[in-house]
């Protein structure tokens, strides 16, 4: 972030944390129970995003010590890109596709901000390559418009409208030592 | 990383960088659909002026799992034993539009001219000059000694960000012949591993001293005095000498006596040594059978990993967007 650029943080880290919980419950809801789930988080911070969801979808069917690696993984997506050729060369991130596999299960795609809608384009090209869910649904932590795909969330934390120039951070404890979300100019 | 022409010029954090996305490339391949887009729409030249069936196989291999399209140009046949030159046949690959190149050459240092005469404005690739370089194959044989050795805990089964730092490797063999003994030492001593190198006198190197790694005549005195984590042996290049030897060594039996991995010798590791060879083997002359189908024996795993570093080497190559424009 620049310095003397005025920001403000728009999503706290209680915020985040209802956000969170509000939207484990609505995919309870929305799937009528987690038979049958399986959360992909998308690398760098859509995965512990993923995490922290799966924990609270195992809490609220009451079984929280059901192991957390058969219901979240990770799906690395840099290689489906549509931009990769326009960028220096991206690392590559661990993808971790939970044991029971992704045939016939509903997949909840999970990252922090939904912007342009290119990234989820190239996790649904992912996903086919790895299998043939049910359905596929997303969940974002902040959607802040400016779409440039027929790309919208199923579960959204906080709708952000932004004008493309803003920048939107999003720290998460697990990565950055605190939780929050920033938007700055 | 604009070329990979010598597994020297590697830095420490860009061979880890090469083995971690090894790592990545590797468990895609375990997927039923193993091809991936991220080259799509790229051509990539194997250009093989050497013979070798399982290096060029292994690098067709990783460019079609990465979707890019691939051209095999070999000596045999072709222009070049009508007389043409490397130039015209870098020219001619050029105009038709290639991506990269990968080259053999029989010549050392063949691929360091491809890539600096401007000849030719795309990544290149070395894939074995001469008595020079291989450093795919020093890649895939660290990336297998990095599974087995620092694998485990945190880090994964694959020692994700790992180094070698402590491994001690053994390698035996035909050093004076062998491009991958040469690449071997440069990256396993980036890694931080300790080499020995074993072989007779006659199949050593000038100037071997100034390598950075140790040097021994005797194989069971160095399995002995070493306790190594892993040992390679070198194919014995009969095709680099006469028949018999060549006056390398007396006989393939007394070569084989002193220096090959038998049965004794394998009993003699300890128990968490791999043992490890770039083949094709010369089956009871450098290592018996049953060192070979032991279950210690990578060799067939080293060969897996192969196309997953030459898929890593060329995502990392090709997949970003090159600095200048227009170069492509």
């Amino acid at each position: 972030m620049t310095s003397g650029a005025p920001s403000t943080t728009v999503l706290s880290e209680n915020d985040i944390s209802r956000a969170l919980t509000r939207i484990a419950h609505e995919i309870l809801e929305r799937n009528k129970g987690g038979a049958d789930l399986v959360l992909l988080g998308i690398p760098t911070r859509g995965a512990p995003l993923a995490r922290r969801l799966g924990e609270r979808i195992l809490a609220a069917e009451g079984r929280p010590d059901a192991p957390l690696e058969d219901l979240v993984g990770t799906l690395d997506i840099t290689m489906h890109r549509d931009d990769l050729r326009r960028n220096p060369t991206r690392a590559l991130e661990p993808t971790r596709i939970p044991s029971g596999g992704l045939d016939e299960k509903v997949v909840v795609l999970v990252d922090d901000v939904l912007y342009s809608g290119r990234t989820i384009r190239a996790a649904l090209d992912a996903i086919s390559d790895l299998g043939r869910p049910r359905a596929v649904q997303l969940a974002v932590l902040v959607d802040r418009g400016h779409r440039e795909l027929p790309i919208r969330a199923d579960y959204i934390g906080k709708n952000l409208p932004t004008s493309r120039s803003e920048r939107v951070s999003v720290r998460l404890t697990e990565l950055d030592g605190t939780d929050s979300v920033v938007l700055s100019s | 990383m604009r070329h990979l022409l010598s597994a020297a010029d590697l830095s420490r954090a860009e061979a880890i960088e090469i083995l971690d996305t090894t790592a990545t490339m590797a468990a895609t391949q375990s997927r039923e659909i193993k091809k991936l887009p991220a080259l799509r729409g790229l051509t990539v030249v194997n250009l093989f002026f050497e013979d070798s069936t399982r290096t060029r196989i292994s690098f067709e291999a990783a460019a079609k799992r990465l979707s890019a399209d691939v051209i095999n140009f070999s000596a045999k046949g072709s222009s070049v034993s009508k007389g043409e030159s490397l130039k015209d046949t870098a020219l001619t690959l050029a105009a038709m539009g290639a991506d990269a190149v990968v080259i053999r050459h029989q010549a050392s240092g063949a691929p360091h001219r491809l890539a600096t005469s401007g000849w030719v404005r795309t990544p290149v690739v070395n894939a074995g000059d001469g008595m020079h370089q291989h450093p795919t194959q020093a890649l895939l044989d660290a990336f297998t000694m990095r599974r087995h050795l620092a694998g485990g805990g945190e880090a994964g089964p694959d020692g994700i960000g790992r180094d070698l730092a402590g491994a001690k490797v053994v390698i035996v063999g035909d050093v004076l012949h062998s491009r991958v003994a040469r690449s071997n030492v440069d990256l396993l001593h980036t890694l931080g591993a300790d080499v020995t190198l074993v072989a007779p006198p006659t199949l050593l190197p000038v100037g071997v001293h100034t390598w950075p790694c140790a040097v021994s005549y005797d194989l069971n005195a160095t399995i002995a005095d070493v306790r190594p984590d892993a040992i390679m042996m070198l194919r014995v290049q009969r095709e680099r000498m006469s028949s018999a030897g060549g006056g390398f060594f007396p006989s393939p039996m007394e070569y084989s006596r002193r220096y090959g991995l038998d049965g004794t010798r394998l009993a003699a590791l300890p128990e968490h040594c791999v043992v490890m060879h770039p083949g094709p083997m010369n089956r009871g002359l450098e290592i018996s059978a049953k060192a070979a189908d032991s279950p210690r024996s990578t060799i067939v795993e080293q060969v897996a990993n192969g196309v997953a570093v030459r898929m890593a080497v060329l995502y990392l190559l090709l997949a970003g967007g090159t600095e200048t424009e227009g170069s492509r």
